[in-house]
């Protein structure tokens, strides 16, 4: 057992650290709530190379492990950075799979950062793609109706969403789709994605908790009430003390699901979304303690942490609620444990 | 990064579970289950036969030289049997302090015959006016020549019908600061002025309350300094919340899989069928991970060389407190029939759920209760300041 990551990911974890210091303070983050998508911070991404890290070396990319992208997701999360990283690596790795001529042209114009490509995460309903990540920025999406796996390119005309938290989303009338492909692998390449993308955005959620929290403990460590700072209050302390440890639970699974890709392949699906239901949870019992215990200051818009508690609700609600991933997750391991896996 | 415990360790796992499979037979566990006393000779005995008293022990004392990460897939193992290990675990604790701080004297007297499965030896930290608050403790100790006479109550003293000791904080000085006047002592039951009471729980386990009336013994049987004790207990209490916390929750989770994915016996329909009850086991797979994640991850902190002493609360309290919630979810969720009780044949289940339900209580206590780790974990890991 080794829970340090290598010197390479210490590297990695730290190079997007001080991009996210620079590209993405809270002045940013706040900047961009309208749309939830920082062009600049974007085109910083994809210079140092966030989308094209995702891809095989044979196709021109870094050939990461998911476990990188994870370590990524995490930094991207703490500073709750206005940016499709996530939905751009599924995407890419998706893409990877598929050996259709415009699987393959959409992910060289993608990679060259030409056009970017976003995942669905459901299936259309009344003809409709419903509350896409990405999907007011991307110019390209790829989506699961009925065994087949297709492409759509984007026009202009998108209205922007507006949601609990600022996500780029967008609701998106399917038209003129190109198959990608159908039958099993379809099928298999989308759910595939879809726990990539449960994988990262679960490691993304576990930065977000953990910044919330160092938010909230200073928070308690210097606001005085009946004389003495908060924190010394078993009330205030002991709520804090739980979602440290939920979300000490959830950074171990979610790396431990992302390590799996590689390392556990069979447990890869289970670990997915074993960890997207719990990191869902611990992040938004981290941001409602260190939202509570701001006492008003935390219902105000000015202080930061509303930003946490927001996103929190808003990002892993484009999946599902955890009731519904839990299930699946128990489905993916009844599997498992029935072939003797 | 690497989440496999490692080839040594899955190879003494594999050990513990040939042990078990020929050593914890239908028969001790029935006896468990009857008697409520988690300690069978016969399994104990074993165990020293086999040099697995004290694994992690150095060679030349008796052990295997094992590590943190293979002792945890040893106990992860024993845990997840269900068997009776009360005995073994509190003796481990107390011998690992003697073998810390012990005199030579007392070394020589305890070690080797405790190694050779000879006796066994319980804990004596509560008092009836005492839990959480350790140092409180007033059972007195007062020197007479070479020896101390001591006096007093202890509560939970698990195993103390079966053991040939109690390992003792008492208090040497009252004057002093309240943990500055503790010392630790190992004292003899059948010496004489020991009584032991039993004391029935929720969960069915046995424990006592031990009454100590002038019981004399000569000072070798006193670990540490004099009104130094408090400095004892930090080890005994971090050897107490170290190790596996998964078994009882797998235990759980491997009943209620079972019973999910056979046909109900009334109208043949399969639990697994309803959404609700596949989340419920979702979320139990949820848990059970991260509670074998955070206990793993105070063992690697150990082998790292660290002390994993906010690890091992996190561990304590996430599992405990996660029992608890699963074992009520699945009562819940079997309606009416929930309540049918562990050891009654038409209890669903064998009544797993039911009886981990009363089980989880107690978890939710012993070691430290969940309110003291999460002290610990608020000032030691949070940095806050010391909670009122």
């Amino acid at each position: 057992m080794d829970l340090n990551p290598s010197d390479e990911q210490v590297q990695l974890v730290e190079a997007f650290e001080a991009l996210y210091a620079k590209e993405s303070p809270s002045e940013r983050v706040r900047s961009a709530e309208a749309t939830g998508f920082d062009a600049d911070l974007w085109s910083t991404l994809i210079e140092t190379g966030a989308v094209s890290m995702a891809a095989d070396e044979a196709a021109g990319g870094w050939g990461a492990t998911l476990l990188d992208l994870a370590l990524v997701a995490e930094q991207h999360g703490r500073a709750l950075g206005s940016a499709p990283i996530i939905d751009a690596q599924v995407a890419v790795r998706l893409l990877g799979r598929l050996d259709s001529g415009a699987a393959k042209d959409l992910l060289v114009g993608h990679l060259a950062g030409e056009r970017l490509v976003s995942v669905a995460l459901h299936p259309p309903i009344g003809g409709v793609l419903r509350m896409v990540p990405a999907g007011a920025v991307a110019d390209s999406v790829i989506f699961f109706d009925v065994g087949e796996l297709f492409a759509m390119d984007l026009g202009a005309e998108r209205a922007q969403l507006r949601t609990t938290g600022a996500m780029p989303v967008a609701d998106l009338p399917v038209a003129g789709a190109t198959s990608l492909a159908s039958g099993a692998v379809a099928s298999e390449v989308f759910e595939r994605a879809r726990d990539e993308w449960m994988a990262l955005t679960a490691n993304a959620l576990v930065g977000l908790a953990n910044r919330a929290l160092e938010i909230g403990v200073e928070y308690v460590k210097e606001r005085h009430a009946f004389g003495t700072p908060i924190g010394s209050f078993q009330a205030v302390a002991h709520g804090l003390a739980n979602a440290r440890t939920s979300a000490d639970g959830a950074m171990l699974l979610s790396r431990e699901a992302a390590w799996a890709a590689d390392e556990d392949p069979e447990r890869f699906s289970e670990l997915a979304r074993l960890a997207f239901g719990f990191a869902t949870e611990a992040a938004r019992e981290a941001s409602y303690a260190s939202e509570h215990y701001h006492g008003g200051y935390g219902f105000m818009a000015e202080y930061d942490i509303q930003l946490y508690w927001r996103r929190a609700h808003a990002w892993p609600a484009l999946m599902a609620e955890p009731d519904v991933i839990f299930a699946s997750a128990e489905r993916a391991r009844l599997d498992r444990l029935k072939k003797g896996a | 990064m690497d989440f496999r415990l490692g080839e040594s360790s899955e190879a003494f796992r594999a050990e513990a579970k040939a042990f078990l499979d020929e050593h914890f037979t239908e028969d001790v566990e029935r006896m468990m289950h009857e008697t409520g006393i988690h300690h069978s000779w016969d399994l104990h005995r074993a165990l020293a036969d086999q040099g697995l008293l004290a694994p992690s022990w150095p060679e030349e004392f008796g052990g295997q030289g094992k590590g943190h990460l293979e002792m945890i897939a040893f106990h992860e193992e024993f845990q997840r049997a269900g068997a009776p290990t009360y005995g073994q675990g509190t003796t481990a604790i107390v011998l690992g302090i003697i073998l810390a701080l012990g005199s030579d004297e007392l070394k020589k007297m305890i070690i080797p015959p405790a190694l050779r499965g000879e006796f066994i030896v319980s804990l004596g930290f509560t008092e009836p006016e005492s839990g959480s608050d350790v140092a409180a403790a007033q059972t007195r100790a007062v020197r007479d020549g070479d020896e101390w006479v001591i006096n007093g109550q202890k509560m939970f003293t698990t195993s103390a019908q079966d053991a040939k000791y109690v390992f003792m904080l008492t208090r040497t000085n009252p004057d002093a600061p309240k943990h500055r006047g503790l010392t630790t002592f190992l004292v003899p039951i059948d010496g004489g002025g020991v009584e032991v009471q039993p004391v029935q729980t929720i969960s069915g386990e046995r424990t006592n309350i031990t009454f100590y009336s002038d019981v004399r013994i000569p000072d070798v049987m006193r670990i540490g300094e004099v009104d130094k004790g408090w400095d004892v207990m930090g080890l005994g209490l971090t050897l107490e919340r170290s190790g596996a916390h998964d078994g009882h929750t797998i235990r759980l989770q491997r009943a209620m899989e079972a019973w999910a994915t056979t046909p109900n016996e009334i109208d043949g329909t399969l639990p697994a069928d309803d959404e609700r009850t596949l989340a419920k086991l979702g979320r139990m797979a949820a848990e059970a991970e991260v509670t074998t994640l955070l206990a793993r991850r105070s063992a690697w902190v150990a082998d790292q060389g660290g002390r994993p002493g906010v690890e091992g609360s996190m561990a304590k309290l996430f599992s405990s407190e996660a029992l608890l919630r699963q074992s009520r979810d699945f009562v819940n969720l079997m309606g009416p029939d929930g309540i049918r009780s562990f050891g009654d044949p038409t209890a669903p289940a064998k009544g797993e759920a039911e009886y981990a339900l009363r089980f989880a209580l107690g978890t939710t206590t012993y070691g430290g209760t969940s309110e003291i780790q999460r002290d610990i974990v608020a000032r030691n890991g949070l940095g806050l300041p010391r909670a009122r």
